[in-house]
């Protein structure tokens, strides 16, 4: 039982892992750069609808505040891209991974000073509340980050591969200058896909929010995150949650089962691991080129 | 405005353009020999500790330069090699080696450690060696404290103080020579640099950098380049760490982290990549920036009576430099130089567009 209940929470944290990476992973796919401030994003987005919903700050109500911060961190996202990135188009992707670095510092700073350093939780409707199914004791919470982060990632699974948006923004990835030739608005695009990982980074921020206190710094979760989407295969939506299911799992079992300090190492050591055996990824996007 | 008329193939690769630049350099290294004067003068070491500092960083900046700016491999876990270093050095001077030897000892380690654990991910593009750089450098702390007999751990260790055959040097004791040899490590490795640039091995750097596929097609070993690249940049990165280790005097578990690699990197994006003058011009920004926040601040609440204490600010400010130099001026520091030097050399003919780079559509690396 108490084995089940352990793999249960780290199901729900890999959940949170699996869509911060899913943020990155769209990112990736659409416009090949990786977004070094997704996490900050996440956290960005949760401290939105905190400040949407708190007492202490605006004190709206929970179903009206959390729609409206997804619809402010989608158009972070946008602004962002349209702001900043564009300008920035046609360059290396070192200089993009280090741009965005420096803007997750900047976040972080921002977040601190409108929201303050101390950790503050979001205040749900259904914190407290518990699923009990046979000895488990679940937190609805929990039971609702799990089917959500589900739904998202077929939602954009789908998405990927079936719409016309989602099929173009593929081709702009593979080949920028070929997707201009197609008559495909690379940029309106790109601008459109970090308006859309800004919203799962939302979400996944407020999921994170209702599960425990936040802080600035969380943002720093971003780097599991990396870790779950290198795992699951670079650009690969399904990878993404699982490389994050895994993470989340790998946690807790470590920390109860393995000596002192091997959960803080074990997510990066599967990552090298999992880097050196099989550089793709579990779900390998790479493929050779037939000439 | 000066011609160089190039008579033989060897001008392209001269260590001067011409004597002018030679005279110039000359007057340089005589401007930093003679630094010191002007502190024994005002008798307070103080700020040469500090310009001391910002020499180690631009070793450890050097070091990186030449894996990011000139072989195009991101790496953001250059503070792990500073920490082999440094951590190597500690027990080598401990176990009786005098440190003529073990400080080229603990970078030569330092770089063959770094290389075996980078060797896997060389083959991967670079997405993903900055991935594992940083979950290298994230693990950094934690291997420390593990490595607890030879590290100290989380209660740290003290760094020996350094004794070349019978001569004590230490940072607080004796500052100018610590000073002087610092100079002397920096100008040593910026000779090697430079003249590894002019060889073949040194260009096929920069053919990595430029083209992977051009440099593969030309018959360069891609993967062997890369990974002699990243045994020289470690190496210096382990030389640094064993310098800053001395410079800190004690080191723990927290001093090599995250933080610090990141900084390396914003350091050499700020002073210009693919330059060596951009690891020296990163690291005096980098030196001044949290000195002139200070006095900024002290200054604001001692004339206008504004106190500003707002946590994060320093890191901020950085990143907020950081993004205007990325989006204004990729070049960096040196790279606006250049400019201004450029347009004062060929006044009035200069024109916008004489540094822009022809725009590159990116393509997947999933497929290949």
């Amino acid at each position: 039982m108490d084995f089940l209940q352990l793999i249960l929470s780290g199901l729900a944290n890999g959940c949170v892992y699996g869509l911060i990476a899913l943020g990155f992973v769209l990112i990736y796919k659409a416009t090949e750069a990786v977004n070094f401030a997704q996490g900050d994003f996440m956290m960005l987005g949760a401290f939105v609808c905190i400040g949407f919903t708190n007492q202490d700050y605006m004190g709206l109500d929970f179903m009206l505040a959390v729609p409206l911060s997804i619809l402010v961190m989608g158009a972070f996202g946008y602004a962002f891209n349209w702001g900043i990135l564009r300008h920035m188009f046609g360059q290396s992707q070192t200089s993009i991974v280090i741009l965005t670095i420096a803007m997750g510092f900047i976040i972080r700073f921002i977040a601190g000073t409108i929201w303050s350093h101390e950790p503050t939780s979001l205040e749900t409707p259904f914190a407290g509340q518990e699923v009990r199914a046979g000895g488990l004791v679940l937190g609805v919470n929990e039971v609702m980050i799990v089917v959500v982060t589900a739904a998202l990632t077929l939602l954009f699974y789908l998405f990927f591969s079936k719409s016309r948006i989602g099929l173009a923004m593929q081709a702009a990835s593979q080949n920028q200058l070929a997707a201009y030739y197609m008559g495909i608005p690379v940029k309106r695009i790109h601008s459109l896909v970090w308006g859309l990982s800004g919203m799962v980074a939302a979400v996944a921020g407020i999921l994170f929010a209702s599960k425990g206190a936040i802080d600035p710094s969380t943002g720093l979760l971003g780097i599991k995150a990396f870790a779950a989407a290198a795992i699951g295969g670079f650009g690969s939506l399904p990878g993404a949650l699982l490389g994050g299911i895994i993470i989340g799992l790998v946690e807790p079992l470590a920390s109860r089962y393995g000596p002192a300090g091997i959960s803080q190492i074990a997510p990066y050591a599967i990552l090298l691991l999992i880097l050196i055996f099989r550089p793709g990824g579990i779900f390998s996007q790479t493929q050779r080129k037939k000439v | 405005m000066r011609f160089v008329f190039k008579t033989s193939y060897d001008a392209d690769i001269r260590l001067f353009k011409h004597r002018a630049q030679a005279v110039w350099y000359f007057l340089l290294l005589l401007l930093v020999l003679a630094t010191p004067l002007y502190f024994v003068a005002i008798g307070d070491a103080y700020l040469l500790g500090e310009i001391t500092g910002v020499l180690i960083l631009a070793i450890a900046g050097m070091g990186l330069m030449l894996l990011t700016g000139h072989t195009g491999l991101p790496s953001l876990g250059h503070a792990t090699f500073m920490a082999l270093g440094c951590y190597l050095n500690i027990n080598l001077l401990g176990a009786g080696i005098p440190w003529i030897i073990a400080f080229p000892l603990s970078g030569l380690i330092a770089g063959l450690l770094g290389t075996i654990i980078a060797l896997p991910v060389l083959r991967l593009h670079g997405v993903y060696l900055a991935l594992a750089t940083l979950a290298m450098s994230i693990l950094t702390s934690d291997f420390v404290v593990m490595a607890e007999p030879w590290t100290g751990g989380i209660a740290g260790a003290a760094v020996p103080d350094i004794n070349i055959f019978g001569m004590e040097v230490n940072r607080y004791s004796t500052p100018y020579k610590f000073y002087y040899l610092v100079l002397f490590v920096a100008i040593l490795l910026v000779w090697f640099y430079r003249n590894l640039l002019r060889t073949p091995t040194g260009r096929s750097f920069t053919a990595i950098r430029d083209s992977e596929i051009s440099a593969r097609a030309m018959g360069i070993n891609l993967t062997r380049t890369k990974a002699t690249s990243f045994f020289l940049s470690a190496t210096a990165a382990g030389l640094a760490g064993a310098l800053f280790g001395h410079s800190a005097g004690y080191v723990t578990n927290e001093t090599f982290d995250l933080v610090m690699s990141i900084t390396l990197l914003l350091m050499i994006v700020i002073g210009g990549l693919g330059f060596i003058h951009g690891a020296f011009f990163g690291a005096i920004v980098v030196g001044i920036i949290p000195v002139a926040i200070a006095n900024g601040r002290s200054f604001l609440a001692s004339t206008f009576d504004i106190n500003i204490n707002i946590p994060g600010l320093e890191s901020a400010l950085f990143a907020l430099i950081l993004v205007g130099f990325i989006l204004f001026e990729p070049m960096g520091l040196y790279g606006r130089w250049l400019k201004i030097r450029t347009y004062f050399e060929l006044f009035p003919f200069y024109r916008k567009d004489m540094f822009k780079r022809q725009k590159s559509y990116l393509k997947t690396d999933r497929v290949q």
